[in-house]
């Protein structure tokens, strides 16, 4: 049976995994390439490298990061942050990446979306979309503003139509975050989740507000996720991937276990 | 060992190489050179993307190369449209014909309430007495990616489900074929190469 997968996510600057406490405050929370083993070994069923560096200069650091971070590495890898033309998604699949992710870019050129498809297969692409909940929209969900740049600015995108554009132009998964719940540990947004889900055939990995289990439960079912991003709750030891999913299995999801 | 890879130019080989010499093969890309087929002591036909890309195994000669390396027993092991490529064909590229080892044809997920493509990982249902799959559980997980599929058959060495039942690997002597991504699916992914990595030649040959 197909299972709903956990999939851990390294927030990475300068080569270094880093974790904001309430948007300020950036720790150090350790190697990508341990971590991400880490991870792996604790039942993560995917990892998910963001580059968080603004700089180009950090450009070459994270092709070397996510070189040492794959070498070691059996599951699936995606890579995202700053991904900006077909030809740097070649260099980071060339490092070992399996999947980038591309969000503000696509945004700004969405036949890139096509070309990395074209050369790489639909598999390797993933459209992140960061969404706001529109309250002056007649559907503030469906209709949810997309955001770029960190969800600083607004794309002049409602999240619905966006995704269905990705999946149209070859994208293979969406990677969701609900700037609303991003940050909050109070819960995914659901509503949101669903209605993209529902638009798409491909799948759709939900992001932001995760703090229980029964957040996950409640995504999976309720919010229609294929898979959930879960970063904050494995940093510093506080849950693992293999915890997590022992406590979906008992409220019924159905996860990779033992793993 | 001498493992030759692949390249039609469908997608990234990283990763299949990586696990490759992470078991201690020496894997070389061959991407129209159908003396590093001749040579080979493993073949691996790795693939993602569209049926349509195994073109270029007709056009530069490799198609040949395979079938007769196929011929004198060497193991040959496709992955994901490597697989696919097994068999006559698929309706993802009806124009296209498939090595034919298989006389099946390949097709896409019946459209209906579950999500097409299917990606993640599913569990295997291991059929009779695999060498690729010795050490395998039934249960165990792998990871798919993937809108195609081929048919089970007597030749189907594991199941999966979703929507229906489908050939998660397929096997006659030397010839393996698995539709998921051993290399990007754990400990179990890397038991399947290893395995593959040790199979005899075919003992007629």
């Amino acid at each position: 049976m197909i299972t709903k997968r956990i999939i851990a996510c390294l927030d990475v600057r300068a080569g270094r995994v880093v974790k904001g406490v309430q948007f300020v405050d950036i720790v150090d929370a350790g190697d990508p390439a341990e971590m991400a083993a880490r991870h792996a070994c604790e039942g993560a069923d995917e990892i998910v490298l963001l580059d968080i560096t603004a700089t180009h200069e950090g450009r070459g650091t994270l092709l070397d990061t996510v070189r040492r971070t794959a070498r070691e590495l059996f599951v699936p890898f995606a890579v995202g942050g700053g991904i900006r033309s077909a030809d740097e998604a070649a260099q980071v699949f060339e490092a070992g990446a399996d999947k980038v992710s591309v969000n503000s870019a696509a945004l700004a050129d969405p036949g890139l979306i096509d070309a990395i498809g074209r050369s790489f297969g639909a598999q390797a692409v993933v459209v992140a979309i960061d969404a706001r909940r529109d309250p002056e929209a007649k559907d503030p969900v469906r209709d949810a503003l997309v955001f770029v740049q960190g969800g600083r600015k607004p794309a002049g995108r409602r999240v619905v139509e966006w995704a269905r554009e990705a999946e149209a132009r070859g994208a293979g998964e969406i990677l969701l975050t609900s700037m609303d719940a991003d940050g909050t540990r109070a819960g995914f947004d659901c509503e949101l989740t669903a209605a993209v889900s529902a638009a798409v055939s491909i799948p759709v990995i939900a992001s932001g507000g995760a703090g229980t289990v029964d957040h996950f439960v409640d995504v999976f079912g309720r919010g229609k996720a294929d898979a959930a991003l879960a970063a904050s709750i494995f940093h510093f030891g506080v849950s693992s991937a293999r915890s997590l999913k022992e406590d979906l299995a008992k409220a019924g999801v159905s996860v990779r276990l033992p793993c | 060992m001498r493992v030759t890879v692949i390249d039609y130019k469908a997608g990234n080989l990283t990763s299949v190489l990586k696990a490759l010499r992470h078991l201690g093969a020496e894997p070389q890309v061959a991407d129209r050179d159908a003396t590093m087929v001749q040579e080979a002591e493993r073949i691996v036909l790795p693939g993602v993307g569209h049926f349509q890309a195994t073109e270029r195994l007709d056009s530069t000669g490799l198609t040949e190369a395979i079938r007769e390396a196929i011929g004198r027993g060497v193991p040959f092991l496709g992955i994901c449209v490597g697989m696919q490529w097994l068999y006559a064909g698929s309706s993802e590229a009806p124009h296209q014909q498939g090595l034919g080892h298989f006389s099946e044809a390949c097709a896409r997920f019946p459209q209906g309430a579950e999500k097409v493509p299917h990606v993640g990982w599913n569990s295997l249902e291991v059929r009779g007495d695999s060498r690729l799959l010795a050490g395998v559980q039934s249960g165990e997980f792998v990871y798919f990616t993937h809108s195609y599929k081929a048919p089970v058959t007597t030749d189907t060495a594991a199941i999966a489900q979703y929507i229906e039942p489908f050939a998660a690997a397929v096997e006659r002597e030397n010839v393996i074929g698995v539709q998921f991504h051993p290399e990007k699916s754990g400990v179990t992914g890397l038991k399947i190469l290893s395995n593959f990595l040790s199979l005899h030649r075919k003992a007629s040959a």
